[in-house]
């Protein structure tokens, strides 16, 4: 099962993970973190696939995906 | 658990002063991503320019230099010309590489050097607070042009690349964007094919980013994207626009 891991101290809240995830799980977090902003949160984890566009697209470094067991490669990064 | 997409080692894990949605951070962390992956990490000397991205040096976890305001590829000159072992790159904006260091770019690449250079271009001035750059599209609102571009006044935007694809000596010029994941994918691979040529010793390698400046540019990074798709790839075509086996340059490359 792949599994996001969100950052929340380091994200600004911009949303460009919550636009790429294809199964449109991600949004953001209703309290705010240290910095002041919004920080994106993972609505429904057993829906990701694992395809790490939310770590390719993220400005901060804030997402690292995680996998328990094995998984085809989606794409060339 | 095990990573599949971890945080890469070319880079100090630190948090970045940069504005939310701001795709420096991006382009920061897959030259970082690159460097690692080819394992240069340790004989790479990146050079920061002036800009929103002056302190680059603070993020690169390998050893850095800063430039005079445009300066920078002069700099990546002496230092891979002393030190041919070493694999230089320099990381500069719009404001810094086509405006104020156009001269250092060009003789650059004329000369050929075995150098890699990453051209951030967000169309505007982000660091001193969003006035007209020479890549602003005609008839974009920025601080010093409240009425939008005016070409007859300004000029059109410089397209950098095409500028340099007229350059008898082989290089290697590409132009990606960095505003969605699609794009950041292929700019990922172009980035690592400059890089190689590097240390394949081949060639001059020029690598345009388009990104996006959602502060200046007074729009959510949603609506950035979105304008970037919009007006900028238009004006800006993606793709390699000329690599280091293209013979010399013919009319094709200027027909955009």
């Amino acid at each position: 099962m792949p599994r996001v891991l969100i950052d929340s101290v380091l994200c600004k809240g911009c949303e460009r993970c919550v636009g790429a995830c294809p199964q449109r799980i991600l949004g953001l977090s209703k309290e705010l973190n240290a910095k002041g902003y919004y920080p994106a949160l993972v609505l429904h984890q057993p829906r990701c696939i694992g395809c790490c566009l939310c770590a390719i697209t993220c400005p901060d470094s804030a997402v690292q995906v995680g996998l328990n067991g094995n998984q085809y490669k989606l794409f060339e990064y | 658990m095990e990573l599949v997409f971890k945080n890469t080692t070319g880079l100090v894990s630190v948090p970045r002063h940069y504005c939310p949605g701001c795709t420096h951070g991006v382009i920061h962390r897959m030259v970082a991503e690159v460097i690692e992956e080819l394992g240069v990490r340790e004989s790479a000397v990146g050079i920061s320019p002036v800009g929103c991205s002056v302190i680059a040096y603070n993020y690169f976890n390998c050893d850095m230099q800063q430039a005079a305001h445009g300066r920078a590829p002069a700099l990546a000159t002496g230092i891979k010309r002393v030190r041919p072992d070493l694999t230089v790159f320099t990381y500069q904006g719009d404001g810094d590489l086509a405006s104020i260091g156009t001269a250092e770019t060009v003789q650059a690449a004329n000369r050929g050097e075995k150098v890699t250079v990453i051209f951030v271009n967000n169309a505007i001035y982000g660091m001193t607070g969003g006035q007209m750059a020479p890549t602003t599209m005609p008839g974009q609102v920025t601080t010093t042009s409240p009425a939008g571009r005016d070409v007859n006044h300004c000029g059109y935007p410089i397209r950098v690349v095409e500028l340099l694809a007229t350059l008898r000596t082989p290089a290697y010029l590409v132009r990606v964007s960095a505003h969605d994941e699609v794009h950041l994918v292929q700019a990922k691979q172009a980035i690592r094919k400059a890089f190689r040529y590097q240390l394949e010793g081949r060639c001059f390698s020029f690598v345009e980013v388009l990104s996006i400046c959602p502060t200046n540019w007074g729009l959510s990074p949603a609506e950035a994207s979105q304008w970037l798709a919009n007006t900028m790839i238009p004006y800006y075509p993606l793709g390699e626009i000329k690599t280091p086996d293209d013979g010399p340059v013919t009319e094709a490359h200027h027909a955009q």
